[in-house]
């Protein structure tokens, strides 16, 4: 699945500065293309995109408290968080709100 | 609108904004847990601090006002809302940017390039003052003397008086910085944590500092951090993100942290604490200190003098310890037995010893 995925309020610095990472996400073993959602996703984006302090990112097996998420434009707690479904060609977003103002 | 309907299909459901029941929600807002679209955000989140301002009577028309401008998110969506709200409201304000130069490099040299670029992005004049400047010290210089605790110590009591001078060089009225309602919710868990009984009974103020050298409010007490990172994203402000190098050891990362666990349980949690914080009421009984001026430097002091100068002293006698914590029992040598003599008369009390 081709997905888009930024970083920013410092969230960059954990995958090698990138800001904008285009990727490729292939689904879980089994799964079908419309059962993708969050929940895989970030798991996929800390096993092959962090390359260093995975807690400032996540916490457990959600997003660190702080950090704000949006599925195209759209904030996910408006979709159920982890239960979001991702498709194709979705931009995902991931904000730090976590440093000085 | 089609290839939109079949995003909000996933994206919020067939649910429209809760304001105009005629978008597609992209928010949903920590303090209401309304679902509103785009556009009425930006109007509920302007108009609500337009409220905020008016309703406590922040600003008198024809006052000189400088926003402390860090180059971050909170300073850089006060700055653009304010002079917005100014202009729409006819506030009669003559607005500024006020920035100051720590000297942390890494950090604060990057961050004042983002404060250069908003000046122009709003056209509001700038003002910079440096630690270097105003006491001979830069913090990475400090840093290196005292280590890397109590680092926030020096940097917060340097900053509000480099403030002040700042506000002096521009013959300001007012000050105001950006200071959102998860750091006052911070704040007051912070002061209760330490037993800070007299900051405490201040921190919860919108105005502070009426009875110093400058008047300081904060327009985002009420404001949600969440929505202030949203305003940004949404209208592609400019602003600098990473976090201070020295900050990983501050204790306030402990009350941040146990806020943000707690807005996700319960978002309502931080708004309740200010209120909390703003309702408390002292014992008649407890003593709190009194204040008075500084006998080196005229400042406002509870204490002989005021925790600037004590920490200055201390710097400039390489003795990184003076004014920080409890002083010490017995002393080593008599150098130091003078000095440690000195520093306990001049701190009677560990906390709630300042008054800025």
């Amino acid at each position: 699945m081709q997905l888009t995925l930024e970083f920013g309020g410092g969230l960059e610095l954990l995958c090698d500065s990138e800001k904008i990472h285009k990727v490729n996400v292939d689904l879980p073993n089994g799964a079908e293309s419309d059962d993708f959602t969050m929940k895989h996703l970030l798991s996929w984006v800390r096993t092959n995109l962090i390359k260093e302090r995975p807690e400032m990112f996540m916490k457990g097996d959600t997003v660190r408290p702080g950090v704000l998420v949006l599925v195209n434009d759209c904030d996910w707690e408006l979709s159920g968080q982890l239960d979001t479904r991702i498709e194709e060609k979705d931009v995902i977003v991931f904000i730090s709100t976590l440093h000085g103002g | 609108m089609e290839a939109g309907e079949g995003k909000s299909k996933k994206a919020g459901g067939s649910r429209l904004c809760c304001i105009c029941n005629q978008r597609r929600p992209v928010l949903k807002r920590p303090k209401t847990l309304q679902q509103i679209c785009r556009e009425c955000f930006y109007e509920v989140f302007e108009e609500e601090i337009h409220h905020v301002i008016v309703g406590n009577r922040l600003f008198k028309s024809g006052e000189r006002v400088a926003i402390g401008a860090s180059g971050g998110k909170d300073s850089t969506v006060l700055a653009y809302v304010l002079s917005e709200l100014n202009r729409r409201h006819n506030y009669g304000l003559d607005l500024f940017l006020l920035s100051i130069d720590e000297g942390i490099t890494g950090y604060r040299d990057d961050s004042l390039e983002t404060v250069k670029r908003n000046e122009v992005q709003y056209g509001l004049p700038l003002q910079i003052v440096s630690y270097k400047d105003l006491y001979g010290w830069t913090m990475d210089e400090i840093v290196k003397m005292i280590g890397l605790k109590n680092n926030c110590t020096f940097c917060g009591v340097f900053r509000r008086q480099a403030l002040d001078r700042g506000a002096a060089l521009l013959k300001l009225d007012k000050l105001v910085t950006g200071h959102n309602a998860d750091d006052i919710a911070e704040t007051v868990l912070l002061n209760i944590l330490r037993g800070d009984i007299a900051r405490l009974s201040r921190c919860t103020s919108i105005t502070t500092g009426e009875d110093g050298p400058i008047p300081r409010c904060k327009p985002f007490k009420y404001t949600y951090e969440k929505e202030i990172v949203m305003y940004a994203y949404f209208k592609k402000l400019d602003y600098f993100s990473t976090e201070c190098i020295y900050s990983p050891n501050a204790y306030r990362g402990f009350a941040r942290e146990f806020i943000k666990d707690l807005e996700r349980l319960r978002p309502r949690a931080i708004l309740d604490i200010i209120k909390s914080g703003e309702d408390f009421r002292i014992a008649t009984t407890t003593k709190m200190p009194e204040q008075g001026t500084c006998e080196r430097c005229g400042y406002i002091s509870s204490q002989k003098w005021c925790k600037a100068c004590v920490l200055l002293e201390g710097l400039n006698r390489g003795l990184p310890k003076m004014g920080i914590g409890r002083p010490r029992g017995s002393g080593n040598d008599q150098k130091d037995t003078k000095a440690r003599s000195t520093a306990k008369s001049i701190e009677s009390k560990q906390c709630g010893s300042l008054d800025f």
